[in-house]
């Protein structure tokens, strides 16, 4: 026979089993999560592209102008 | 030194000058028929039919399937663009695909409308009179 005092128990116990259930099904979600390294590497990249490209653009014209037999 | 010697001095500093002016205008015009020379008609033909373009790597590609000759010729010249390319990367501290790409960026600027160019996906495009598709990376 239950008496208050051990439904309020069972009670508990289920809410902490949930809770836990919820708890690893969060973590377990978080940890499947991949991260993105490749989409975040290849803006770094062009980034860095960038600044060298504005850096060598008037050798670049330089060496087109001076070049033109291969350009 | 005696005063004499001062002159001579003075006066050989301004023709040693112009000797050097006159070396270096002299490999100029020793530089420049050759290079005209090494300009093969089959190539400006090539370029204006559009079967060879500008990529944005900064060598010439074929935008449809070449004749033997004409991608012999391509091959050649992109050897020597990639001789130009590390010889200036090594002086401006880059790497040969850093500068070739700058390279190619100025080079798909300068395409003529009618000429070929490679998009940064891929695509063989015709230039127009608009400004060509470069990568985002371009100037």
């Amino acid at each position: 026979m239950n008496t208050p005092k051990t439904e309020a128990r069972r009670r508990a116990i289920v809410g902490y089993g949930l809770a836990a259930l919820i708890g690893a099904t969060v973590l377990s979600g978080c940890v499947q999560i991949e991260t993105p390294d490749k989409p975040i590497e290849i803006n770094l990249n062009i980034n860095i592209r960038q600044e060298v490209v504005y850096r060598l653009d008037g050798d670049a014209k330089k060496l087109i102008e001076q070049n033109s037999e291969i350009f | 030194m005696t005063g004499n010697d001062m002159m001579r001095l003075k006066m050989w500093k301004p023709t040693g000058l112009a000797l050097a002016a006159i070396a270096a205008t002299a490999a100029v015009a020793l530089a420049v028929p050759s290079a005209m020379a090494q300009r093969d008609p089959a190539y400006a033909a090539a370029r204006a039919a559009g079967q060879i373009g500008e990529q944005p790597d900064g060598y010439l590609g074929f935008a449809s399937t070449p004749t033997p000759a004409i991608r012999a010729l391509v091959q050649d010249l992109n050897i020597k663009r990639k001789a130009a390319y590390t010889e200036r990367a090594q002086a401006t501290g880059s790497t040969v695909e850093q500068f070739a790409f700058t390279s190619g960026c100025n080079l798909i600027a300068n395409t003529k409308p009618g000429e070929k160019y490679q998009a940064p996906d891929g695509r063989w495009l015709t230039r127009d009179d608009s400004p060509p598709v470069r990568n985002a990376s371009c100037p």
